[in-house]
């Protein structure tokens, strides 16, 4: 009995030592977010909050705090106050299968893979509730757009899991990793990285594809009627996810913790690499929504159904395809 | 407790620490804030006007058909991955019966495709 409670002590500090970090990560993220964008349109940015705005994410997090938490009196109130926290929940959750260096994970399990893609499959249910919890027209619509969107992309996203799946041999992600000593998987399959890499924009309702939140159209989307703490658990979970987004493409794509070719040298530790590649990533995101117009809504549509799902379908055959030809896929006899 | 289902203990746990997480964040803006509600602030968001009806009215078709085209696509996802696993044990035979199964997948998607259920105008 004693064991039991020790090693659930024990798991759970290892959990906290994985989410406060995360949670920092978070709030750098959005400081970060805005020092790009800032950087631009040639801006500043936050500059006032501590040395280089560096305070700015707390300053807002106790501004949210200080808020009076609105629940609209026709609103479902237990959903209403569940979506946030199952959005939140969510996002976080799924960092218990992240490697984020060669045995540095907090569950192991051998379908890690799997919970991934379960895990971003369930973040439509903090949605969905949100938009039918609010009872309002606006939140309604946007969380029925974001849903038809996230499920869209999913779809490909699996398809180009299932390409790095058969490449590796393992649904594990440490063995995904491993099978990438000797060539990162972004080379041989350079196409399904960039889906992947597109299709998260999409998942995680960022910019192009950020139409849930189309304020010209929608106000403020699924989340139109939050505010206070209930609105800050989206605002994190979208973030949070962006991170995880990032992660897994370094993982499947970018050789997670391994050294990029040439630099072994430096002996930098795994998890430095493994951070650089998810902030490049990440960068990326920034980057891509200080770049690029919002698309239309069937724009969107079409290219999800109708240009990454038959690419990351035909690219599916192909690999497989090649692989048996050569003789060489992993683990057979 | 066996090996197998210690593998998954720290995903439980992972699920109560950001459950809990999450509901004392909630819990902690009601408590810090004052909360002064009154009917403006509380109704409906709608631009302005006195929300007009119940916002749960008919919506789209196509957001439906979408949900069914996932569902049926997710699920050959599913079929795929133990697929891709074994793919190196199960030879030529598993990889053709596979293309057989996709290219039956590839007739209905070609269908849809033809008959407009992916166009959104």
């Amino acid at each position: 009995m004693l064991d039991a409670v020790l090693t659930v002590l024990q798991v759970t500090a290892l959990i906290l030592l994985v989410v406060v970090p995360l949670l920092l990560c978070v709030a750098y993220l959005t400081l970060a977010e805005r020092k790009i964008l800032a950087a631009a349109h040639r801006r500043r940015g936050p500059n006032v909050v501590g040395p280089f705005g560096l305070l700015q994410p707390f300053a807002d997090g106790l501004k949210m705090l200080a808020k009076e938490t609105v629940i609209p009196s026709r609103a479902n109130r237990v959903v209403f106050v569940l979506a946030p926290v199952v959005t939140f929940t969510l996002s976080l959750a799924a960092w218990a299968v992240i490697p984020v260096s060669e045995r540095v994970v907090l569950a192991d399990i051998n379908v890690g893979v799997l919970y991934l893609f379960a895990i971003s499959s369930l973040a439509v249910y903090g949605i969905i509730m949100a938009g039918w919890a609010s009872n309002s027209k606006y939140p309604f619509l946007g969380a029925l757009r974001s849903a038809a969107q996230m499920v869209s992309y999913e779809v490909s996203i699996g398809f180009v899991i299932v390409t790095v799946v058969l490449c590796a041999g393992s649904l594990n992600l440490t063995e995904i990793v491993r099978a990438q000593e000797k060539i990162w998987y972004v080379v041989p399959l350079l196409p399904m990285a960039v889906v992947f890499f597109i299709s998260s924009l999409a998942e995680t309702n960022r910019a192009p594809f950020d139409l849930p939140e189309d304020e010209a159209a929608l106000v403020a989307g699924y989340a139109t009627e939050y505010s206070s703490m209930l609105f800050t658990m989206f605002f994190l979970g979208e973030y949070a996810s962006m991170i995880l987004m990032s992660a897994m493409g370094t993982i499947l794509f970018l050789g997670g913790w391994l050294p990029l070719p040439g630099t072994a040298a430096l002996a930098l530790p795994g998890f430095v690499w493994f951070a650089l590649k998810t902030a490049f990533l990440l960068f990326l995101f920034l980057w891509v929504r200080a770049t690029l117009p919002r698309y239309r809504y069937d724009q969107l549509m079409r290219i999800g159904w109708k240009v990454f799902l038959p690419l990351s379908l035909a690219w599916v055959v192909l690999t497989a395809g090649a692989l048996v030809a050569f003789d060489a896929l992993p683990g057979g006899k | 407790m066996n090996a197998f289902l210690a593998d998954y203990l720290p995903i439980a746990l992972f699920f109560v620490v950001a459950g809990a997480l999450g509901g004392a964040m909630a819990v902690a803006a009601w408590l810090v804030a004052p909360q002064r509600p009154d009917p403006e602030k509380l109704s409906a968001y709608e631009c302005g006007f006195a929300p007009f009806d119940d916002a749960r009215g008919r919506f789209d078709v196509r957001f439906y058909l979408v949900a069914i085209l996932f569902i049926i696509f997710d699920l050959e996802i599913a079929f795929l991955f133990p697929w891709a696993i074994a793919l190196g044990d199960i030879g030529l035979y598993g990889f053709g019966s596979m293309m057989v199964f996709l290219a039956l997948l590839t007739v209905g998607f070609v269908y849809e495709w033809r008959k407009g259920a992916l166009e959104w105008e």
